[in-house]
């Protein structure tokens, strides 16, 4: 890999604390990333550590309390259409079709209607939604809604795609097959993908890396490079190893906290 | 490439009504609805033919004078044939008021629920005159707007102002804020949210209130036009009162009921098209 360019995504020794009347929370101590551009990384942890709150960061929702995230090298200052984010619960905007959903951010920005419709068709077939592109979303099925919202963030030219629990609430099966569709995607289009999960095996199947996070207060416990090969076969004893590991990693701090 | 065709097939069904209804199913609401009207005619047609009472007309009487109102020809006295003089003179309140409600409302719930100041400055004032029922500015109203249409004008407008209100300001604020954000990493930030994303996510809401509003101005326009109008729907009622004729009374009373129900059909119908993407909106 190219360790000599700057990396597209920097996170700088960020922390970032929540202030409530009560009590303050620190969600995130002292982290630091560096993703290249075209890298696949996966956040992993327990809930409360401090994953959407990284990613958040990244996206520019959340500003960091102390520390620096940049793109590119520049500090990251409030969302852009380059970093584009896939929600758990999709985020569509309801009243819009399929197709408007889709252009929401190419009309945006202010594209001619021609060019609109033209990246439109293109996205809506990358994800294979051609026949529902006058659907709304109360009408789609969850992995369909997703689809959705991984093709409005691509069809907005996004360098960088968030991905906070994307297949979460999806039944065993369709989250499969977006995960194959994901993967394909990425694999065709060089993006970068910074993707939160709690599923051990969902990380060790998509990551180029696996960062391990763990809470009380959020911090990075360890960041895995993994070596396996692609297609990633889940059944295979070396995919079993490897979570094995990351597994142990990922427990221990539990351990540590109980004794 | 794998993507194209990965829709799975039980996940793409899209839900629709069931279509080729027999015709029992397509007339039976009607008959269903039409159940409890008619017991009470019938009711009505017993209890004033076999004397229960003679308060009131029977059915018969009224509907005779309903024609007489409607086209004139049977009594020809000073209502004969002026339904229609009635009706658009309380149509015209009717939507004129709820019109300028409507005009002070919306603008007013969209910056209550947008901006905090506004919110800071106005919701005390307008949470204590909330309560305040419109039939307890009627007086108020005499005195300033006169015997007469604008008084009657005043009341609807007020009486369809709060619903209006209250449902955009209620709109405005339960946005998703996921959308925001949505909408800001698509690129879409500042003002241009309040359009792209604020107004169509409120409408469910504002309609709903449009809708209530309505009704309201029905419900309020009898009160309004006791003012002493000479024309209306409420004039005829308070007319009929003081004359003692109880056929103009129930005549006066069941078209307001039937314009209410039409107009209120109306605006369903419209906001069933406009919110076709809403799940929950179907009236
Ligand atoms: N906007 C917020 N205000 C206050 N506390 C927050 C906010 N967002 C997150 N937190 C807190 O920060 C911690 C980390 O949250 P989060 O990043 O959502 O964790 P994860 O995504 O790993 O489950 C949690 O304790 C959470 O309650
Ligand atoms: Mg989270």
């Amino acid at each position: 890999m190219a360790e000599s360019k700057t990396p597209i995504i920097e996170i700088k020794q960020v922390s970032k604390v929540f202030k409530l009347q009560d009590q303050t929370i620190n969600a995130l101590h002292d982290a630091n990333i560096s993703i290249r551009k075209g890298e696949f990384v996966c956040l992993i942890g327990a809930s409360g550590c401090g994953k959407s709150t990284l990613l958040r960061i990244i996206a520019g929702f959340e500003e960091p309390t102390t520390g620096e995230a940049l793109m590119w090298g520049s500090p990251i200052k409030g969302p852009d259409p380059t970093r584009g984010m896939v929600f758990q619960d999709y985020a569509l905007f309801p009243w819009l079709s399929v197709r408007d959903n889709i252009g929401f951010g190419p009309t945006s920005r202010g594209l001619g209607r021609a060019l609109v419709k033209e990246t439109v068709d293109k996205f809506i077939d990358l994800v294979g939604l051609a026949k529902f592109a006058n659907a709304y979303p109360h009408q789609l099925s969850g992995g369909m809604k997703q689809r959705v919202a991984i093709a409005r963030v691509l069809a907005n030219d996004a360098e960088v795609v968030l991905m906070d629990e994307p297949f979460g609430a999806l039944d065993a099966m369709t989250r499969e097959r977006l995960q194959d569709e994901l993967l394909d995607i990425w694999q065709r289009t060089g993006l970068t993908v910074v993707f939160v999960t709690h599923s051990i095996e969902e990380a060790i199947f998509l990551a180029d890396r696996v960062v391990v996070m763990t809470p009380g207060p959020g911090r990075i416990e360890s960041d895995n490079p993994l070596l396996l090969q692609r297609p990633r076969d889940v059944a295979s004893p070396e995919f079993n190893d490897i979570r094995r590991v990351m597994s142990a990693k990922l427990h221990s701090h539990h351990g540590k906290k109980a004794a | 490439m794998a993507l194209v065709e990965t829709v799975p097939p039980p996940a793409a069904v899209i839900i629709e009504k069931p279509v080729g209804k027999t015709p029992w199913a397509r007339v039976k609401p009607m008959v269903l609805a039409l159940i409890v009207p008619a017991l009470l005619l019938a009711f009505w047609h017993v209890a004033t033919t076999q004397r229960w009472t003679r308060l009131i007309p029977t059915p018969y009487e009224v509907g005779e004078y309903m024609i007489d109102f409607a086209v004139g020809g049977i009594y020809d006295d000073a209502f004969s044939g002026t339904l229609l003089t009635h009706l658009f003179a309380s149509m015209g309140r009717v939507y004129g008021g709820f019109a300028l409600a409507a005009l002070f409302a919306l603008p007013l719930g969209l910056m209550i629920g947008r901006i905090p100041t506004a919110r800071m400055v106005l919701d005390p004032f307008l949470q204590v005159m909330r309560p305040i029922p419109v039939t307890a500015w009627l007086p108020l109203s005499m005195i300033l707007f006169g015997l007469g249409p604008r008084s009657a004008f005043a009341l609807v407008c007020l009486g369809a102002f709060y619903p209006i209100l209250l449902n955009t300001v209620f709109g405005v604020r339960s946005v998703d804020p996921k959308l925001f954000e949505a909408a800001s990493m698509l690129g879409c930030q500042g003002n241009a949210q309040f359009y792209k994303v604020v107004l169509p996510a409120a409408l469910p809401s504002i309609f709903t209130g449009l809708r209530l509003g309505l009704g309201l101005a029905w419900f309020v326009i009898v009160v309004g036009e006791m003012t002493g109008v000479p024309q209306g729907l409420g004039a005829v009622i308070m007319d009929g009162r003081t004359l003692s004729r109880t056929e103009l009374v129930i005549c006066g009373m069941i078209i307001i009921g039937i314009a209410g129900y039409i107009s209120d059909r109306i605006v369903v119908m419209i906001g069933n098209r406009l919110l076709a993407w809403s799940p929950t909106h179907h009236g």
